[in-house]
């Protein structure tokens, strides 16, 4: 369990359920980059095969498969830089780490699609930080 | 001027800035004290400083001396108490209260705590030495080393860095900059480490040799 004083020192530093994705989906990362007095926003797309963490020291972890080879890239989950995430689907999983898919090449890399109906009740749902792994799996059992 | 007060580690986190940049910081207990007893540089103790008690302590763990202090002093029974100088003007008088909004307008403070015991240590852990190679028939290991000459000077020079009991020690970390200070839950954050582990008792003071900004 944590403290009850580091959850307060964390709260100013992550607003709770900022980001609302699961493991599985496919994603748009946008990534503030600040070059000198300019900023501007980096995309990065792939699936997410990893949440990890508690408190303001969470990442997520992001693959994707450019010309052959696998990128992985592990994002703070509260950093500010991390500006925003577009789920643009979700993939039908089993595990909490898919790690499965690194071993995998060509056309295995993609996961099935699990389709949500109710699109507007998904995005209202709050994620309960990295616990989401286990609220995948209960819903994955009920299918 | 004495802005000093008793605390205890809670643990580290780290915390993000608007501008992305993520510092680490310490969670520290602060406060809130009561002055216990009040020492005056014209009175019979000829120096001036303010002796503070922090946690409450039940009143069957507390020794019949030092109920009667207490009594005195018209303060609940403490677990800690401790001394700290102040500045002869110093206003505060028995019974007051001190809290982590001292700190409200400092920049830097001193933590000073007790470092984790780590029992007989070696040079490597001790002081830093390198370690000898592992393999090959090599004995180097983790040894020290030579430790001195030969026929001059015939003995070992004192002072001489070798294994011994490390840690446990009183450690002060300096001019550690405040990053927030909460009254409310009597909270205070301060950028980087803390000597002692987590809920040891450490004290609080304005930095001693304050960084100028």
């Amino acid at each position: 369990m944590r403290n009850r004083l580091i959850e307060l020192a964390e709260k100013s530093s992550h607003p709770v359920s900022k980001h609302h994705f699961e493991i599985g989906d496919t994603v748009q990362v946008f990534v503030r980059i600040v070059e000198g007095d300019k900023s501007r926003e980096q995309r990065f797309e792939g699936t997410v095969i990893r949440i990890r963490g508690a408190g303001t020291s969470a990442t997520f972890t992001v693959r994707r498969v450019v010309g052959g080879a696998g990128i992985e890239r592990v994002f703070p989950l509260h950093s500010p830089n991390v500006a925003s995430v577009k789920v643009k689907g979700h993939g039908k999983i089993r595990r909490a780490k898919l790690y499965f898919l690194r071993e995998r090449v060509g056309k295995r890399t993609k996961l099935k699609e699990r389709i949500v109906r109710k699109v507007a009740a998904e995005g209202s749902k709050p994620r309960s930080r990295s616990r989401s792994k286990s609220k995948t799996k209960s819903s994955e059992a009920s299918e | 001027m004495s802005t000093a007060l008793l605390g205890r580690k809670v643990g580290m986190t780290q915390i993000f800035r608007e501008d992305g940049t993520c510092i680490p910081v310490t969670v520290l207990s602060v406060g809130p004290c009561e002055v216990v007893q009040v020492k005056k540089a014209d009175g019979p103790d000829g120096y001036s400083a303010v002796q503070l008690g922090y946690e409450k302590a039940k009143p069957k763990n507390v020794t019949k001396p030092l109920t009667g202090h207490f009594q005195k002093a018209g303060v609940a029974p403490k677990k800690v108490l401790r001394e700290f100088r102040t500045e002869v003007n110093d206003a505060r008088g028995v019974g007051d209260k001190v809290t982590v909004g001292i700190f409200g307008d400092v920049k830097f403070v001193d933590v000073i705590g007790t470092s984790k015991g780590r029992g007989f240590a070696g040079t490597v852990k001790r002081y830093g030495f390198s370690i000898g190679g592992k393999g090959h028939g090599s004995m180097k290991g983790r040894r020290p080393g030579s430790i001195g000459m030969h026929t001059w000077p015939g003995r070992v020079w004192k002072g001489k860095r070798m294994g011994g009991h490390f840690g446990a020690a009183r450690i002060t970390a300096k001019n550690l900059k405040v990053v927030e200070v909460n009254e409310e839950h009597d909270m205070l954050l301060v950028s980087g480490s803390v000597p002692g582990p987590n809920g040891g008792l450490v004290v609080v003071q304005k930095a001693k040799t304050a960084k100028v900004k």
